[in-house]
């Protein structure tokens, strides 16, 4: 006897989007990008044609027009995190930002001590600059975190010691959205004397991230995960209690007081600083709406479909970011079934290594479950007929996906996964 | 990355998708992979004993769309044919047909693996079943 499982075809249109004004494909994956916004664009444009001068001319009108730009970004920035002008230094992103700050404690500070402490999850920015310290010979601790995602204070007190010269911990992860206590570190860094430097991408714009209110030492900017546009970034470096000093990576003129050479990219520049003077006004508005339809994508298909897991602690989190694992369905065979959606997963399958989300192991998800994540990143210009309508065909996807799989059918059958000897298990 | 068409239409109509009775004596049973790597197959084969040859296949994959597709592909492939002829199957044909990138090819090993699982425990099913006898059937 034959069980034959009628499969659902495949579709794209039932839910008919043109009908509830929603366009597809639907961007929903805003850790990995955001689009520009439009008011950023128009503000950037007139240096590229008109007002082109390289900033660093001091000698005639085309020059100062480009330092005008750059020098009204500046304070934006500042603005933004509780800064002074004189500590924000511009770079073309954030995995720049990392590097400077890493490696600029580390050449700089080498005489006080060599160790170095991060997290697990840390973005690889931050995790390869950490591994190419260790050749050299400095000590990196790389601090576990726990289910929810964040790391132990007790941990990290018990890791510090006399040749600790840096922590560097980032303020929000960009896969699991989930925020570490930067005040308790900062204040325990001070209290030590340890340089604290926060990789604050996913953060800056969309939470408030006050420098001082926090003990934060240095942090790492991006343009392109703030509605600004890409190859532009900054890192905050602290001038007084305590002064910070940063060896430089980039040598050339000496530009930005000797800490990163190189001609400013004025329209980027002036694009980062208009995003963030928007992100400034709108970021009370924008953070509740973000998270009103983060929950009510979460609450509808949490509320259909069962064995399906949030990976990360819901409370510590950014207002827009949301991470589920489906068991028994691939993610990457996920992603297929929504072609109409842009979203990403921690599928190894998604890689290009092949391995599945580094991030998700450290949570302690077993490699099954990490291969049946979706990462969603809500943003700006997300609607809540986009919500619903991405609701509902990850639903019927994992549905229909489920209906094909393996898995499912051993679980609906009562066999514990667990147990089973996998042919393909690594031995 | 891109998906070929005949990828995509084996995920959006996938040929075969169910279960034979594992008991059955006509039944071969190949499950490979693991959860942990991301790819799990199940491929089922009925065969016809005084011909040898596959009647009925059924599959149920977890994996992504290529891992689909090429079971879906090797359900339709060993139907019809002779359990020989479908133990001559190779990765590389499904590799050709569903026209798999490099990072895709382990995809096919696996359904060539199933294949083969399924001829396997087909197999012993057959030759636990008989008495010793000299002219066992090939």
């Amino acid at each position: 006897m034959s069980t034959d499982v009628k499969i659902p075809q495949a579709q794209t249109q039932t839910h008919h989007p043109d009908a509830k004004g929603i366009k597809l494909p639907i961007y929903m994956d805003n850790h990995a990008t955001t689009p520009m916004d439009p008011r950023v664009l128009e503000e950037m444009l007139p240096y590229f044609m008109e007002k082109f001068g390289n900033a660093a001319s001091r000698n005639h009108s085309f020059g100062w027009a480009g330092e005008e730009g750059v020098e009204t970004a500046r304070e934006r920035i500042a603005k933004l995190v509780g800064a002074t002008t004189k500590e924000i230094i511009f770079t073309s992103g954030a995995t720049e930002s990392d590097n400077l700050a890493i490696k600029g404690v580390a050449e700089m500070y080498r005489e006080k001590g060599n160790h170095i402490i991060t997290a697990v999850t840390e973005h690889k920015a931050v995790l390869d600059t950490c591994k190419r310290l260790e050749k050299y010979g400095y000590r990196v601790t790389y601090l576990p975190v726990q289910k929810d995602g964040l790391i132990d204070l007790e941990d990290l007190k018990r890791a510090m010691d006399d040749k600790t010269i840096l922590v560097t911990i980032m303020w929000a992860n960009n896969e699991i959205g989930v925020l570490q206590p930067v005040d308790e570190i900062g204040k325990l860094c001070r209290e030590r004397g340890v340089i604290f430097h926060t990789d604050a991408t996913q953060a800056v714009g969309k939470i408030p991230t006050d420098v001082n209110k926090n003990n934060i030492d240095l942090m790492s900017i991006s343009g392109h995960k703030m509605y600004g546009p890409k190859g532009v970034g900054a890192l905050y470096v602290r001038r007084k209690n305590p002064r910070v000093q940063l060896s430089a990576i980039i040598d050339g003129g000496g530009h930005e007081r000797g800490m990163r050479s190189g001609t400013l990219n004025v329209p980027g520049i002036v694009g980062l600083g208009k995003a963030c003077a928007i992100a400034q006004e709108d970021m009370a508005q924008e953070s509740c709406r973000m998270a009103g339809l983060r929950n009510r994508l979460r609450d509808r298909i949490m509320n259909r479909l069962d064995e399906a897991y949030i990976n990360g602690s819901m409370e510590n989190r950014l207002p827009g970011n949301l991470n589920i694992s489906f068991a028994y369905v691939e993610g990457e065979s996920l992603l297929m079934g929504i072609n109409d959606i842009a979203v990403s997963s921690g599928s190894a399958c998604t890689s290009a290594t092949l391995e599945p989300s580094y991030v998700l192991k450290a949570l302690g998800t077993g490699d099954d479950l990490a291969h049946s994540s979706i990462r969603f990143g809500i943003g700006r210009f997300n609607t809540e007929a986009e919500v619903d309508y991405v609701a509902d065909r990850v639903i019927e996807t994992v549905e229909r996906l489920r209906e094909l799989s393996p898995l499912y059918e051993m679980a609906k059958e009562g066999i514990n996964l667990k147990d089973v000897k996998w042919a393909g298990e690594a031995h | 990355m891109s998906y070929s068409d005949k990828v995509i239409d084996h995920y959006n109509n996938p040929r075969n998708v169910g279960s034979l009775d594992k008991a059955s004596s006509d039944v071969g049973t190949g499950l490979v992979g693991a959860p942990e790597c991301g790819d799990v197959m199940k491929l089922q084969i009925k065969v016809n004993r005084d011909t040898n040859v596959i009647e009925e296949a059924k599959f149920k994959t977890f994996g992504c769309g290529s891992a689909i597709a090429s079971s879906s592909l090797a359900t339709e492939w060993v139907k019809g044919k002779t359990v020989d002829e479908a133990l001559a199957i190779k990765n590389m044909d499904i590799v050709k047909e569903l026209s798999l990138p490099p990072v895709k090819i382990h995809c096919s090993v696996l359904a060539e693996d199933a294949i083969r699982a399924a001829i396997g425990d087909w197999k012993k099913k057959q030759e636990s079943a008989k008495p010793v006898s000299v002219e066992a059937a090939k």
